[in-house]
């Protein structure tokens, strides 16, 4: 009974003084623009799922150990993206042997070597304009400057050249991100204790920043499973594995579609069942990509602690 | 006995003397070094200079030979018929108004959700948003094309169907158009967006929060009032770097815009500058294929543009 009297009591109370200062202020312009952002975040997580839920139910009845293993052939009656999925390969070591060693040096010297002034800013602002040119453009370059004037054709070293290209300002951000975070402590202890510069950067610098180095390299191979524009004119869209020992050697310089170039040619050609089959390989390797930089920035961070 | 200790003082003599011919080869070790890694951070402007070279001198011949006038301000685009036509204006104007539909649609929500993930989300919803941000990002643009083609263009074709019914004018076009094509721009130009406006938004100073909010303002004014003004440059950048993408882009739209030239409207089947070059560089030869690098140099130079801006906008930040 007296419960009911207290309430009833303070309901009264607040009915009188309804703009007491201690009273909320609902504004119905802040409710709507809260919508609006939970609803822009949810689109955005809805968008995630609604594509990877698409494909994956689309895709993944496709997907079995012939399809992965086989090339696509009509005497044989199979079809499958071996010989896809190994001029992926071929593109991601031949790109990242050209792309890696040049983007680390080039981060090292702009981290570690020159003093601040306009060479800087125009190595820095010729970086970010190469991170910001379409890869289409890359693939008319890459298919007039490689293909043409180095006479290198369609081929995977074509493709892969042009991608080195691409992914270069990638790996030297990375790398100049991660060597900023080893701490000048550790170069100034080098450097006193009588190690060359040089000695110091290789035996101190690069090793506390390569969880962050190897972030970058692996950001870059998702670029390239990823890129199709630039290849398309460049690597070609051959699909065949090689016959012979010697043709491994060889491929180097021959057509290769990786499995992006062969998703769009299936999409093209209106074979749909292929092309999601391609879809989820893409989808999986870009998830393990992924995951992959998430452990190594979570190693990156110890690092920072310590 | 003698001659040995002798030998061993000559040998420390010697191992002296080397301590400094090695302090020589390690100096010379630390010059080679320093030139190559020079050299390594020479190979982006080399690019960007050959790049900016080759497109010139591949796209400017076709300029003279056609007529600057004829290709830039030409409607016809029929480059196999007898008498070839290269007009591009309706292509560049397709390019232009795609971009910043795109851009209309995908920077707000793009805005909002970088919001929701730096202020208004707790930490448990932006531990999914986020990541689930950067999934987005890395999805093949292929894949994009493939669902919009799968999602978007039988959707488009039934709104078409309902609307032109009956029309004997319009062309139908199965439902590649403009419309699809800016939606699945818009779609991929969201994480550029929200993650550039994400850092904007982590960098305004917690002072300016809560001198806001004990000034009595409600969390929404104090973001929509305080927040995003001073983050505003970050934004900007976030909304150049969007056009620069959604320009860019080629895979994605190329079968989902119907890819034949015609006036930008939403139910038309279009051509951006880069689903020009995607569709017929494969065949394309002499004077067509000229024109075709001709495309590639405009959209080189609106990207330069775009790229130039957003420098200007980084260095002003730095400045400040």
């Amino acid at each position: 009974m007296e419960r009911v009297v207290v309430l009833q009591g303070m309901e009264k109370v607040e009915k009188s003084e309804n703009d007491n200062i201690c009273r909320k202020k609902t504004r119905i312009a802040d409710d709507i623009m809260y919508i609006l952002i939970y609803l822009s975040a949810g689109l955005a997580v809805a968008l995630l799922i609604g594509i990877l839920g698409y494909v994956f139910m689309r895709g993944i009845s496709q997907v079995n150990w012939s399809f992965l293993t086989s090339v696509t052939s009509v005497l044989q009656g199979t079809t499958g993206i071996a010989g896809n999925i190994l001029n992926t390969i071929y593109v991601i070591v031949l790109t990242l042997l050209v792309a890696a060693p040049v983007g680390i040096g080039s981060a090292i010297y702009l981290n570690e070597y020159a003093k601040p002034g306009k060479f800087i800013k125009i190595i820095q602002f010729t970086t970010e304009t190469l991170a910001g040119i379409p890869s289409i453009i890359f693939g008319l370059f890459g298919m007039v400057f490689f293909g043409n004037t180095l006479g290198f054709g369609y081929s995977l070293l074509t493709g892969s050249l042009t991608l080195a290209i691409m992914v270069l300002p990638l790996i030297t951000r990375n790398t100049q991100e991660a060597l900023k975070t080893v701490p000048d402590s550790y170069r100034s202890g080098a450097l006193g204790m009588g190690a060359t510069k040089w000695y110091m950067i290789r035996t101190i610098l690069l090793p506390s920043a390569l969880p962050g180095i190897v972030t970058g390299v692996i950001l870059a191979i998702g670029r390239i499973v990823g890129e199709s524009a630039a290849l398309l004119f460049t690597a070609g869209s051959g699909f065949l594995l090689p016959r012979t020992a010697q043709g491994y050697l060889t491929k180097v310089l021959e057509s290769g579609g990786t499995l992006t170039i062969q998703l769009y040619l299936s999409m093209s050609k209106g074979q749909y069942d292929i092309a999601f089959g391609i879809a989820v390989v893409l989808l999986v390797i870009v998830l393990a990509i992924n995951f992959l930089t998430k452990v190594l920035a979570g190693k990156l961070d110890v690092n920072k602690q310590k | 006995m003698d001659i040995r200790i002798e030998n061993e003082k000559e040998n420390k003599g010697n191992n002296t003397f080397s301590i400094i011919e090695n302090k020589r080869t390690k100096a010379l070790l630390e010059e080679v070094m320093e030139v190559i890694f020079l050299i390594c951070a020479f190979f982006a402007i080399l690019a960007v200079f050959s790049i900016t070279l080759y497109m010139i001198l591949n796209g400017t011949p076709s300029l003279f030979k056609v007529g600057l006038k004829e290709i830039l301000f030409g409607t016809e685009w029929a480059p196999t018929a007898a008498e070839p036509k290269y007009g591009i204006l309706y292509v560049i104007l397709t390019s232009i108004v795609g971009t910043a539909c795109a851009v209309i649609i995908g920077v707000p929500i793009g805005v909002l959700t970088a919001v929701f993930i730096a202020e208004v989300a707790p930490k448990k919803l932006a531990a999914i948003v986020k990541p689930a941000v950067e999934l987005l990002a890395g999805i093949p643009s292929v894949i994009y094309g493939l669902l919009g083609i799968m999602l978007l263009n039988p959707v488009m074709y039934k709104l078409e169907m309902i609307i032109f019914k009956g029309s004997k004018t319009h062309q139908f076009t199965g439902g590649s158009n403009l419309i699809s094509a800016i939606i699945v721009l818009a779609i991929m130009i969201l994480p550029t967006v929200i993650n550039i406006s994400e850092s904007a938004i982590r960098a305004v100073p917690k002072e300016m929060r809560s001198a806001s909010l004990a000034l009595g303002a409600s969390k929404i004014q104090t973001i929509f009032k305080v927040v995003l003004p001073v983050a505003k440059s970050g934004i900007i950048s976030a909304i150049v770097l969007g056009v620069g993408r959604a320009i860019g882009e080629a895979m994605a739209i190329t079968l989902v815009s119907g890819s034949s030239v015609n006036i930008p409207l939403p139910f038309n089947s279009v051509r951006f500058l880069t689903t020009a070059i995607v569709a017929e560089m494969g065949y394309a030869a002499d004077q067509h294929r000229e024109v075709l690098f001709t495309i590639g140099l405009i959209l080189f130079v609106f990207i330069m543009i775009v790229n130039t801006i957003f420098a200007k906008l980084l260095s002003g930040k730095e400045e400040s």
